[in-house]
């Protein structure tokens, strides 16, 4: 009987606790709920909605028909018209288009000859997802392709994949992968940082010397930006030992982004930690972000496939834009100055963010 | 210009929220002297010192300190004065010797003279065994000299002690008050708080501080003098017994009990505050010796802290 009312005071005492701990019980209730929106509405193995090019060299009836089709299929969502098959190679680098599509000058003659191809695609393979998608256009059955059934099963469509022809998931994985681990540690490291000098007591001696914030906030995040960028070279490293994985754009390019992204992960964390009174605290809101993070970034499903609600959520992380960068300039070649709206973005979110921190932050004992 | 007051504050309120920590504090501090803070826990003290580094605003009032206006120019302040929190908070995980020129570097002393300066402050402060030891693993008082130590490594005029002896032992304690003695002897001012009445005892000049009001101001021999208290202490079989009548006297402001011995404040209204505990106590049949003291700080502590409706006749 003793027994159980030492038991009964612990429970009492923990669902107490738990009441006053706010952070905690928005992890209770949030995380269940957030996880089961961000991965029912992310994980959507029906792709649709692929942004796409076309490079229409021909204007027949026939031709405006195989257009209004693909369109109807909803799988690809033609926001451009373009002249040449340089110009969908060109948007393809810069990662505005997942699909470019070359109808031919001589489209009409193409489609009643059984042994040729009708319509090239251009795909972005590097994301093996969007290239099994292009895939299964080939096999769809357009209405006007009588012969493609008398012939059994050619297809109209040729698909040419790009970056990532022999379909290796690891070359699509590791410059995403870069953003996760990257915001995993930065946020975690200057979070951590300061909120354990407040727990410790030595923030308050700080603020006592002539030492000005903006003095200690860019002495704590230099070592870490230099801890970023080691991260960021063993992954480089890891990822060309043993996965073969290539960065095919600017090494110095990659290095720019990818500083632009740990200054904006610091700024973040920076901001965490002038709210988190405890380090617990910090690393509960450092999930909240993390996750989202893996989820709505395109780091694990085709960004273009999410609803339009979780690309909003996306379209904030700074990981979402730094992956863009990543896989534009590792696996496609592309050049920082072809991606200069997420590297704008992260250099924004930088500069908000720190503000809000640094303001913050002056406030603090008061 | 320079006035002979380190500190001299007018009217310095803080209010958080509905608590009104500290309320109208006039306080001057003059220079070269140990200035105590006498109060118990959540009087305003540490509230205060905050308010005088700039640390926090206050929500009314100013205070002039080291020729600088508070609240204003915080930074100027900041190269002037020593703080020694309340909380060791120092940096646990680096040694002594790193933590001292952490500190010297932030205070950007002069290069030639830190590694010198260092060695001297290991020196007097006793620390030279402790030099590459963590300073998370020290006792409670080598923390202390430590923290000292840190706090007047760039020579301030005005040092802040919010509590500095809270964690150490006795031995340590006297220890520190020797240095501070030493350091105001050298033309440092020093306020320092505390709820140890030996430690109040030691400063030129102390404030009472109560629920963030300050009650007394003086010297402890003007603070003794002026209780407006009878002392008188009474000796008794049964203290217990005896408490409980004189605590029923009408006017008497606080009985306290010391062993055998029960310490009675009576207001100094009352001629003959000796034989009215004697015949109370022997009306109640309760064999004991009366007789008049002198006040010690306690009991000025007690006597001004004493809730108004208490100190009312």
């Amino acid at each position: 009987m003793k027994s159980l009312s030492r038991i009964t005071a612990i429970i009492k005492k923990e669902v107490r606790q738990l009441g006053r701990d706010r952070l905690t019980f928005g992890m209770v209730v949030g995380l269940p709920v957030i996880q089961m929106l961000l991965f029912g509405y992310a994980i959507n193995t029906d792709v649709r909605n692929l942004r796409t090019a076309i490079a229409n060299q021909v204007d027949t009836p026939l031709s405006r028909q195989f257009v209004a089709e693909l369109r109807q299929t909803q799988v690809v969502d033609i926001v451009e018209s373009v002249e040449t098959a340089l110009d969908l190679e060109d948007l393809l680098r810069r990662g505005k288009i997942s699909i470019g599509a070359i109808i031919p000058a001589d489209f009409d003659r193409r489609i009643s000859d059984p042994s040729r191809a009708a319509v090239q695609l251009l795909v972005d393979g590097s994301d093996p997802t969007i290239l099994g998608v292009a895939n299964q256009l080939r096999t769809m059955p357009f209405g006007f392709d009588a012969t493609a059934v008398a012939s059994g099963g050619r297809s109209i469509i040729e698909v040419r994949p790009y970056y990532n022809p022999e379909r290796r998931t690891p070359v699509n994985i590791i410059p995403g992968l870069m953003g996760v681990i990257l915001t995993m540690t930065m946020i975690l490291f200057t979070a951590v940082a300061i909120v354990r000098e407040r727990e410790r007591g030595n923030l308050e001696l700080l603020i006592n010397t002539p030492l000005s914030s903006a003095e200690l906030m860019i002495g704590k995040v230099i070592p870490y930006i230099i801890i970023g960028m080691l991260q960021l070279a063993l992954i480089l490293g890891v990822g060309r030992l043993l996965f073969d994985v290539p960065v095919r754009g600017s090494v110095v390019d990659l290095y720019l982004a990818a500083s632009a992204f740990v200054a904006a992960n610091l700024a973040l964390g920076l901001l965490i930690s002038t709210a988190a009174k405890t380090q617990f605290q910090a690393m509960q809101m450092m999930v909240f972000v993390l996750l989202p993070s893996i989820l709505l970034s395109g780091f694990m499903f085709p960004f273009d496939g999410m609803p339009k609600f979780a690309q909003y959520i996306g379209e904030i992380l700074p990981n979402t834009h730094f992956i863009r960068l990543t896989r534009g300039i590792m696996l496609r070649d592309a050049s920082l100055s072809e991606l200069t709206p997420d590297l704008a973005y992260l250099i924004a979110f930088t500069i908000v963010a720190m503000s809000v921190a640094a303001a913050r932050f002056t406030k603090r004992l008061d | 210009m320079s006035t002979d007051y380190a500190i001299d504050a007018r009217g310095l309120s803080k209010h958080f929220g509905t608590l009104r920590a500290v309320s109208g504090l006039d306080l001057k501090v003059p220079r070269g002297q140990i200035y105590g803070f006498l109060g118990p826990n959540g009087s305003g003290k540490s509230t205060t010192i905050r308010m005088l580094c700039g640390l926090l605003t206050p929500t009314q009032g100013s205070a002039t300190v080291l020729d600088t206006e508070v609240p204003g120019d915080a930074k100027l302040l900041k190269p002037k004065i020593g703080y020694m929190t309340q909380k060791f908070s120092l940096f646990g995980d680096l040694t002594v010797f790193e933590n001292l020129q952490f500190i010297a570097e932030i205070y950007s002393c002069p290069v030639a003279d830190r590694g010198a300066r260092i060695q001297h402050l290991l020196e007097k402060y006793n620390l030279l065994r402790q030099r590459d030891q963590l300073a998370g693993t020290m006792s409670g008082g080598q923390k202390q000299r430590l923290a000292l130590a840190c706090a007047v490594l760039h020579r301030p005029d005005l040092l802040l002690l919010d509590e500095p002896t809270s964690a150490v032992d006795p031995q340590s304690r006297r220890d520190f008050w020797e240095i501070l003695f030493g350091l105001a002897g050298d033309g440092t001012t020093i306020l320092v708080s505390t709820h140890y009445m030996d430690e109040a005892e030691r400063c030129h000049r102390l404030a009472i501080l109560d629920h963030g009001v300050k009650v007394a101001d003086g010297t402890p021999q003007e603070l003794q003098a002026a209780t407006g208290m009878h002392i008188v202490e009474v000796i008794a079989d049964d203290p217990y017994a005896a408490q409980a009548v004189i605590h029923d006297l009408a006017d008497v402001a606080s009985v306290t009990q010391l062993g055998t011995r029960l310490r009675v404040l009576l207001p100094d209204i009352h001629n003959e505050p000796v034989v009215m505990v004697d015949r109370a106590l022997a009306a109640a049949g309760i064999a004991a010796t009366a007789e008049l003291t002198a006040p010690t700080l306690e009991d000025v502590f007690v006597a001004v802290t004493l809730k108004p409706a208490e100190r009312l006749q």
